[in-house]
C-alpha cells in the first residue's frame, strides 16, 4: 500500500486536498449562513435563529435538508441548456477561484511528494484568479436570460453590467501590490510583505491604502453583496437572476455567493494584510500563546453557557463542545511543535474572519445604491482613483529607485 | 502518451468540436457560449505551451470582456433563434473548394514541419514568462505596442461619438 501511495502521490495527494479543502469550505459556507442571520438579527435587535439546536447552531443543516427535499419547478420555454448549465457554471468556478489560494506558509512533504498548505502553487496565481472571476459573470448573465422572466433578465443583465465596470477597477486597483511585489504569485506577494520581521508595518495596507479602498469595493461588487446587491434587490426585482430557480439550484447560487465571499477576504487578507503573517514583531515569542489564550476562556465560556441552557441537548452538546476547544487550546500550550505549525493558518483565518465579519457588518448597516449612482460611481471615482494609484505607486517606486 | 499529449488532444478536440457548435446552434446565445469554450480550450493549448501569462490574458481578455460584452449585446437585443436558409450557391462553389484547399494547405505545413515541432521548444520557460514579456512589450515592441494602444483609443473614441449623436 505505501509503495503504490508514494507511486501515485502526485494525483492522489492534490485530489485529497481537494476533497478536504471542499469539506471545509462548503461547511464554512454553512456556517456563514449562521454566522450572517445572528449578526445581522443582532443589530436589528432580534435574536436570529435559535430552535433548531442550541443557539440555533443547526439551522445551517436544516436548510440543507430543506433545499434538497423542495419541489423544483421548472418555468415554462426556458432555455433548458443554459438553465441548468447557469447555476453550475457559478459554483463550479466559486470552488475553483480557491485552488491558487495559499492558505498557510508551511511546505511539507506526504509520500515523497512536496506540497503546500493550498491546493496549487500557480506563479501567476492572480491572474489566474481574476481569469476564474472574469468567467463567473456568466453564470449569474445566463440564469438571467434563460429563465424567461422579465425580472430575472433585468437581474442578468444588471448584473453582467455591473460585474463588467468594477472587474476593471478591481484589477487595477491591485496593480499596485504588484508593483510593490515584482510578482504574480500570491505567496511571493505575503513573502514580500514580511519585511525585516517588524510585524505588520511593512504589510501592504500602508503604502496601498488607497488600493486598499478601490480593491475592497469593488469586490463587494463583484460579489454581488450588499450595498450593490442591484442584481437582486427584492424590492426591484423579486429575486433578480434567481427568481424562478428553486431547490438545489437555488443553494448552488448561495453557496457560490458565499464562496466568492470567502475568496475575496482571501484575496485582501493575502495582498493587503500580510496573509498569514502576524501583525506583532518576529521578536515577541509570547504572542505565539494568543490562539490558546483565545480558545481555552472560550471553550470555558461555551461550557458555563451549556450548563445553564433551556434545552436538555444545549446541555448535553455545548459542554462538549466547549471542552473539545479548551482541550485544542491546552494541547496548544503543551505541544510548541504544534502552536508553531498553526500561528500562519491562525492569522490567516483571523484576519478572513474579520473580513467576513465586515461583509455582514455591511449588510445590516447600508442601504442598497441606485443604479445610475452605481454606475456613475465605479466609472467616475472608483476607476480614476486606481488609475491614480497605479500613477503614484509607479512614480514613488521610480523615485526610490534613483 | 505522456499526459501533456492526451491533455492537448483533448482540448484540441474540445476547440474543435465547439467552433462546430457554434455554427451549427441556431440561438446566438448558445454560439457565444461555444465561443467561450473554444476560447478557454485555447487558452488552455497556450498554457500547455507554457505561455502562462498569454493564457491568463486569454481567458481574462476574450473569454470574460469581449464574450460578456457579446452576450450583453445578445440579451438587450433579445435575438431570437435565426432561421436556416438553403445552401447557398456561393458556399457550394466558393466555399467548399476553399475550405478544402484551407484544410490541406493546413495539413500539408503540418507535416512538412512534424519533425521541428516534435523537439522540445529552445528555452520554454524563459520566452513566454511575464516578466521577458514585458520587458520585450516595452523595449523592442514599443511601437506596436503603444500604435495598438492608440488604435484602440480611437475605437473607444468613435464608439462615444457614435453614442452621442442621438442627443
Amino acid at each position: 500500500v505505501n509503495e503504490f501511495l508514494t507511486h501515485y502521490a502526485y494525483l492522489i495527494v492534490p485530489i485529497a486536498k481537494v476533497a478536504i479543502l471542499v469539506f471545509i469550505v462548503l461547511t464554512v459556507d454553512a456556517y456563514l449562513t449562521w454566522i450572517e442571520r445572528k449578526v445581522i438579527a443582532h443589530i436589528q435587535a432580534r435574536w436570529g435563529p435559535h430552535r433548531v439546536g442550541p443557539h440555533g447552531l443547526l439551522q445551517p443543516l436544516a436548510d440543507g435538508v430543506k433545499f434538497i427535499f423542495k419541489e423544483d419547478p421548472m418555468p415554462a420555454n426556458v432555455d433548458k441548456a443554459a438553465y441548468f448549465l447557469a447555476p453550475f457554471i457559478t459554483l463550479m468556478l466559486a470552488l475553483t477561484s480557491l485552488a491558487v489560494i495559499p492558505f498557510g506558509p508551511q511546505q511539507f512533504t506526504i509520500f515523497g511528494y512536496e506540497t503546500t498548505v493550498g491546493i496549487a502553487d500557480v506563479n501567476i496565481s492572480l491572474l489566474v484568479l481574476f481569469a476564474i472571476t472574469a468567467l463567473g459573470v456568466y453564470g449569474v448573465a445566463l440564469a438571467g436570460w434563460a429563465s424567461n422572466n422579465k425580472y430575472s433578465l433585468l437581474g442578468g443583465l444588471r448584473s453582467s453590467a455591473q460585474m463588467i465596470s468594477y472587474e476593471l477597477a478591481l484589477t487595477l486597483s491591485v496593480v499596485g501590490v504588484l508593483l510593490l511585489a515584482g510578482d504574480f504569485s500570491l505567496r511571493k506577494i505575503v513573502d514580500q510583505q514580511a519585511g525585516a520581521g517588524h510585524g505588520l508595518i511593512s504589510w501592504n495596507i500602508f503604502p496601498q491604502m488607497i488600493g486598499f479602498l478601490c480593491f475592497f469595493i469593488a469586490a463587494i461588487a463583484e460579489t454581488n453583496r450588499v450595498p450593490f446587491d442591484l442584481p437582486e434587490a427584492e424590492s426591484e426585482l423579486v429575486a433578480g437572476f434567481h427568481t424562478e430557480y428553486a431547490s438545489m439550484k437555488f443553494a448552488m447560487f448561495f453557496i457560490a455567493e458565499y464562496t466568492s465571499m470567502i475568496t475575496i477576504s482571501c484575496l485582501a487578507t493575502i495582498m493587503f494584510f500580510g496573509g498569514w503573517l502576524s501583525p506583532f514583531p518576529d521578536s515577541w515569542t509570547f504572542t505565539h500563546y494568543l490562539p490558546s489564550v483565545l480558545m481555552i476562556p472560550f471553550g470555558l465560556w461555551v461550557i458555563f453557557d451549556g450548563i445553564r441552557y433551556e434545552t436538555l441537548f444545549g446541555r448535553m452538546v455545548l459542554p462538549i463542545v466547549g471542552t473539545v476547544l479548551t482541550a485544542i487550546g491546552a494541547a496548544l500550550v503543551l505541544f510548541p511543535v504544534l502552536n508553531d505549525a498553526i500561528q500562519g493558518i491562525f492569522w490567516f483565518l483571523a484576519k478572513v474572519f474579520a473580513f467576513l465579519f465586515v461583509y455582514i457588518w455591511m449588510r445590516g448597516t447600508l442601504p442598497r445604491f441606485r443604479y445610475d449612482q452605481l454606475m456613475s460611481f465605479g466609472w467616475k471615482f472608483l476607476l480614476p482613483v486606481s488609475i491614480a494609484n497605479v500613477v503614484l505607486t509607479s512614480v514613488v517606486i521610480l523615485w526610490r529607485m534613483h | 502518451m505522456s499526459a501533456p499529449v492526451i491533455i492537448f488532444f483533448v482540448l484540441a478536440a474540445m476547440a474543435v468540436l465547439a467552433a462546430i457548435n457554434l455554427i451549427v446552434q441556431r440561438h446566438p446565445i448558445h454560439s457565444a457560449l461555444s465561443l467561450i469554450v473554444v476560447m478557454v480550450a485555447l487558452a488552455g493549448l497556450y498554457l500547455l505551451m507554457g505561455a502562462e501569462f498569454v493564457a491568463a490574458v486569454q481567458i481574462i481578455v476574450y473569454g470574460g470582456a469581449i464574450m460578456v460584452l457579446f452576450i450583453f449585446v445578445i440579451m438587450l437585443l433579445n435575438a431570437g433563434e435565426e432561421d436556416r436558409t438553403n445552401f447557398s450557391k456561393l458556399a457550394l462553389y466558393g466555399g467548399i473548394p476553399l475550405a478544402v484547399v484551407v484544410t490541406g494547405l493546413i495539413a500539408a505545413s503540418m507535416v512538412n514541419s512534424s519533425v521541428a515541432a516534435s523537439l522540445p521548444p529552445a528555452q520554454p520557460v524563459t520566452l513566454t514568462s511575464t516578466r521577458t514579456l514585458s520587458n520585450l512589450l516595452f523595449t523592442e515592441f514599443v511601437y506596436p505596442f503603444e500604435l495598438t494602444s492608440f488604435l484602440i483609443l480611437v475605437a473607444i473614441l468613435g464608439a462615444i461619438v457614435l453614442a452621442q449623436r442621438e442627443n
